[in-house]
């Protein structure tokens, strides 16, 4: 009886019943990363950064077991960034000369490479929204995959360049606004893919990549006018292991919200749509307004969760560094208004079954005050967390 | 918060009532609007600053209004804190009315459903099985485990009901995060200065708000030893020692005594290559009773110390009272420069020949990494700087800051001094040209001859032309001409080219105004060049065979800062000849036994918030019913949250339940 069950019906009570010979493989192949990692750089790291390394190979084994997919791209970008590392070798001059570099893979070159694709990667997304061609849709798709991944290589090869500038410089690329732009393109672009293959609609892409080209447009404006691009040595304040949980656990909330936001923005046009035209193409081709509610649900309740997890990593990391878990700094300020804000979302949402146009138009405007306590802040209020100032 | 309201009818008592209000999500969401619209006003408005900045900011009346509101001071406003309690309790209710609900809803299995109730369900599925009942069971049995379900079976008269479900997490979530953010709030409300704001409402204590040494300050604004907690600053020079820390309290301060003595060998700025700072460090003693010997422990930012529940942290740095020898030189008057040694924070009487000064020293910094502006280097260290103010005899004080090396900029060095008269302007840096041998001896001593009449007289009489030829009349009365000389040098030192033309205008009629004005220029400039001429002679320099090119910019540089010394409205330059460096590092001493709340508290939010997203509750029901030759079964279920998802939970569990029993029968 058991045995017909199992044949027939795959997903297991227990997650590492069910794993076949590839996800094992996976599972090895990071630890074995992990162990090379250690041993080669152990007198590099304390403790803290130990562990956060060995819980990354967890996460990462954890991640592609439930999502295939990542398994492909992070194979390719460990490869080819290892590839890029091999051919700086320790001559950070190389990446004027070395063809590989100049063109491709040095960070700055990764980076414009992304750049590029995401703005290609939207117009298509957009033309194979007015098209319906499918073949457009897979071309998008792709882009979009070759721009994170040019992202992501982008950052880890600028990790390596900062050792090689100088081994006191050296610091994980989360430090200040031009890195951190790029990680929340990444990041973004990342969830946006993982709802593209669940919901198995392309409808949103064109959206959701606005956001990313917008902050792209950022980067580069920062890059030309500001020279941000040029690798700086740490403040004091920021040398600590906690940086590395604490930035990207906060990007995925920022990431996610902003994708929120943007399918608030689709659903707000699909129902217009629908009253307006409900015959016209557009309207057709949009996805479900309960799909999208669905995936605004699912960005905010990650969002959320990953914005609580960050804030709190935040407290912990400054009752550490300026002696106390919380002082009202404006950035800490902020980090409360924004997650007080998608707090009341998801009480309305959970508790009082709120659904529709004011919930989309809620995201909508909970991107503005994320985008505030990301940018604003910076830009306009004084406090401890002036790192990236504009 | 609350899922929903009991709509019975009866009348409510009072405390029901109070209950009911208190624990309702309206009441919620209106606290956190109210704590996110503060939160907004505190971060608007600069919080904390010292109240004439206030007052200077917004004028007297608005400060009054905003100082009423505790608007400088909001997240320990006694109305903040009020919101915050509210928000705590209201929280409190809503843990209390609802968790023996939840805790039901995880132990039900919900086996007693109806079947009418089930037929509502938005999914469902009614099929016939050629199998019979119990292996009916069983298979539904194997399908909910292998999925993650658990399960009950009740049988009935002619029925047996599999009820299942999984994923209580999401209930237990709901429960785990409200708990959590009582527990952070009561641990922060304990950290905050609720108990110093009460100490302060009852007349316990009393903001201290003079300058005066800490063995001064009196009891009433000292805080105990035994105080739970607080969070205060000590600036401790090197080789010095405390026992007590600064507590920034509304417009002063207080004093709290340590149970320890603080001791500092030593503080280090450690840079990178770059010049950046990489890393402050400060090495500590502490001394205290409890210990057997004394703790040696170098703390730096990131790496405090922690010693009996109490954090020391390394938070700034400033001046431990370094000695600076200082060069007076007069801006009027004699061309003489006295040297004095001046101590940071130590006030200095200065007797100058027009006025007598006081010489405050704020601050001094041997390094100074700035952008470099001539963009070879991204940063460059432009060398000690030192901050001070001068006070008349009647307080007014002017501040100042001035650079030990010169600056170099557009291929000439210049030394800097910033002037400002209220802490809210930016600094307006007056550029003084260093001379050959990279000093300020050639300037002052210009600017000395200039304010010499004596001696300008006698140049100008010497530098009248004797050739009909010059531009300027042949004077019947020279000694008349060198008068109007000296005069012109007079108000171009006293307002620059400005006063002159000034004159000009009020003297002489318009249409020939253009024609003095620059008559005035070139005499003016003959004999500022004729005085620059001596400048360079008493130099041993012989101007007459030409000026270098160094001398010639240095000229108009000189000229240029003449002009505008005026705006320089005291009657001294500093000019930092030397100096012996005394640091003193900048501590942050807290206690917060709040944390021992907060933390734990925080580990509960993100447990029960990643709880309530990512363990969804499901349930599913199947109605078994035998008949003659087959068995009837019903499948109903239904999402609370997630429905899209869910959807496909659903149909790969219908197809699976299907699969195991189908129509055929196999046995």
């Amino acid at each position: 009886m058991e045995n017909t069950i199992d044949k027939d019906y795959k997903t297991k009570r227990r997650f590492y019943q069910c794993r076949n010979s590839a996800d094992y493989i996976w599972g090895l192949a990071n630890i074995v990363g992990v162990v090379y990692a250690l041993s080669q750089y152990h007198m590099l790291m304390d403790g803290f950064e130990k562990a956060i390394i060995v819980c990354t190979g967890l996460a990462l084994i954890g991640f592609g077991w439930v999502w295939q997919t990542i398994r492909v791209f992070v194979t390719a970008v460990a490869l080819v960034s290892l590839f890029a590392v091999s051919r700086y070798g320790v001559m950070i001059d190389l990446g004027k000369t070395d063809f590989f570099l100049k063109y491709m893979l040095a960070s700055q070159s990764a980076i414009m490479w992304m750049s590029a694709l995401y703005v290609m990667a939207t117009a298509t997304y957009f033309f194979n929204l007015l098209t319906n061609k499918s073949f457009s849709g897979v071309v998008a798709t792709s882009l979009t995959w070759t721009a994170t991944g040019m992202g992501f290589i982008g950052l880890l090869v600028r990790w390596r360049e900062s050792y090689l500038i100088d081994p006191e410089i050296g610091h994980i690329p989360v430090s200040n606004l031009y890195e951190v732009f790029i990680l929340f393109s990444i990041i973004t672009a990342l969830i946006y893919l993982r709802y593209e293959q669940r919901y198995k609609t392309r409808a949103m892409g064109g959206f959701v990549l606005t956001v990313i080209s917008a902050a792209v447009a950022f980067l580069l404006w920062y890059t030309v006018e500001r020279q941000a691009d040029i690798i700086q040595p740490l403040v004091p304040a920021l040398n600590s292991y906690w940086m590395k949980i604490h930035v990207p656990a906060n990007f995925i909330g920022y990431g996610s919200f902003s994708l929120a936001a943007m399918i608030g923005l689709v659903f707000l046009l699909k129902g217009k749509m629908e009253a307006v035209a409900p015959k016209a193409f557009l309207t057709q081709r949009l996805p479900e307004l309960t799909l999208l509610d669905d995936v605004m649900y699912r960005a905010i309740a990650l969002g959320f969760a990953f914005f609580t997890l960050a804030t709190i990593l935040g407290a912990l990391w400054a009752a550490e560094a300026w002696g106390g878990y919380w002082s009202w700094d404006p950035k800490e300020t902020w980090a409360l208004i924004v997650w007080l804000n998608y707090a009341a979302w998801l009480h309305m949402r959970l508790t009082k079954g709120w659904r529709g146009n004011p919930m989309a138009w809620w995201s909508i405007v909970g991107f503005f005050v994320t985008l505030f306590a990301f940018l604003g802040v910076n830009m306009f209020l004084s406090g401890l967390h002036s790192y990236g100032g504009l | 918060m609350s899922a929903s309201v009991d709509s019975s009818f009866r009348p409510l008592s009072l405390t029901a009532l109070l209950i009911r209000f208190l624990g309702s999500m309206n009441l919620a969401i209106t606290l956190l609007v109210a704590v996110a619209i503060a939160s907004i006003i505190g971060t608007v408005l600069q919080q904390n600053q010292p109240y004439p900045d206030y007052v200077i900011k917004f004028g007297p009346f608005w400060f009054e209004v905003f100082k009423s509101l505790d608007l400088f001071d909001v997240y320990s406003s006694v109305w903040f804190l009020v919101i915050l309690g509210f928000l705590v309790v209201s929280t409190t209710v809503c843990i209390f009315r609802n968790t023996p609900r939840v805790l039901k809803d995880i132990r039900d299995y919900k086996e007693s459903a109806q079947l009418k109730a089930l037929r509502r369900m938005s999914h469902g599925h009614e099929w016939q099985s050629g199998f019979s009942r119990d292996i009916c069971v069983e298979r539904i049995s194997a399908v909910a485990k292998a999925t993650g379900y658990r399960l009950v079976v009740k049988s009935e008269a002619k029925q047996l009901i599999v009820a299942a479900k999984k994923g209580s997490g999401s209930r237990l979530g709901y429960i785990f995060t409200h708990i959590a953010i009582v527990i952070i709030c009561i641990g922060g409300l304990i950290d905050g200065n609720v108990p110093l704001k009460i100490a302060e409402m009852t007349d316990k204590i009393q903001v201290e708000t003079r300058n005066i040494p800490a063995s001064q300050v009196p009891l009433v604004s000292t805080l105990p030893i035994d105080n739970l907690s607080f969070r205060g600053t000590v600036t401790i020079p090197e080789g010095q020692k405390a026992n007590l820390a600064f507590i920034d309290f509304k417009d002063g301060y207080l004093v709290q005594r340590l149970p320890f003595l603080i001791a500092v060998e030593d503080f280090r700025i450690d840079y990178y290559k770059t010049g950046q700072p990489k890393s402050f460090a400060s090495d500590l003693i502490i001394y205290d009773k409890e210990l057997d010997a004394p703790l040696y422990k170098t703390i730096s930012v990131n790496h405090p110390l922690e010693h009996r529940g109490y954090t020391i942290y390394q938070s700034s740095f400033g001046d431990g009272g370094s000695e600076l020898r200082i060069k007076l030189w007069p801006l009027k008057g004699a061309n003489r420069s006295d040297e004095i040694r001046a101590v940071v924070n130590t006030p200095f009487a200065l007797s100058l020949e027009k006025a007598e000064m006081t010489l405050e020293v704020l601050d001094f910094r041997p390094i100074n990494v700035n952008p470099d502006i001539t963009g070879v280097k991204k940063f460059k260290n432009i060398g000690p700087r030192f901050q001070y103010k001068l006070r008349s005899a009647t307080g007014e004080a002017t501040e100042f800051i001035n650079y030990m090396m010169p600056v170099e900029k557009d291929g000439a060095k210049y030394y800097l001094t910033g002037l400002r008269h209220t802490p809210a302007e930016d600094f307006r840096y007056w550029y003084l040209p260093a001379d050959s041998e990279d000093g300020v001896d050639r300037f002052m001593r210009f600017l000395a001859l200039l304010n010499d009449e004596t001696r300008l007289k006698k140049i100008a009489l010497s530098a009248l032309p004797k050739q009909a030829d010059s531009f300027l009349p042949m004077a019947e009365d020279q000694e008349l001409v060198a008068q109007f000389m000296v005069g012109l040098i007079k108000q171009f030192v006293e307002g620059g080219v400005g006063l002159i033309s000034a004159q000009v205008k009020a003297a002489v009629a318009p249409d020939k105004q253009q024609e003095i004005s620059s008559l005035y220029a070139k005499m003016l400039h003959h004999f500022l060049r004729n005085v620059y001429w001596v400048v360079l002679q008493e130099e041993e320099l012989d101007p007459t065979l030409g000026l270098s090119e160094f001398d010639e910019r240095f000229y108009e540089d000189a000229v240029a800062a003449v002009s505008i010394s005026h705006q320089y409205d005291v009657p001294v330059y500093l000019d930092l000849v030397g100096f012996n460096h005394k640091e003193a590092t900048g501590l942050q001493v807290t206690r917060s036994p709040g944390k021992m709340l907060v933390f734990p508290g925080c580990l509960l939010l993100v447990v029960g918030v990643f709880c309530m997203f990512y363990l969804p509750q499901r349930r599913f029901w199947v109605i078994v019913t035998e008949s003659q030759d087959n068995t009837q079964l019903f499948l109903a279920a239904q999402a609370g949250r997630n429905p899209y998802e869910f959807e496909q939970e659903y149909s790969a569990l219908e197809k699976a339940l299907l699969l195991q029993l189908g129509t055929e029968r196999t046995d």
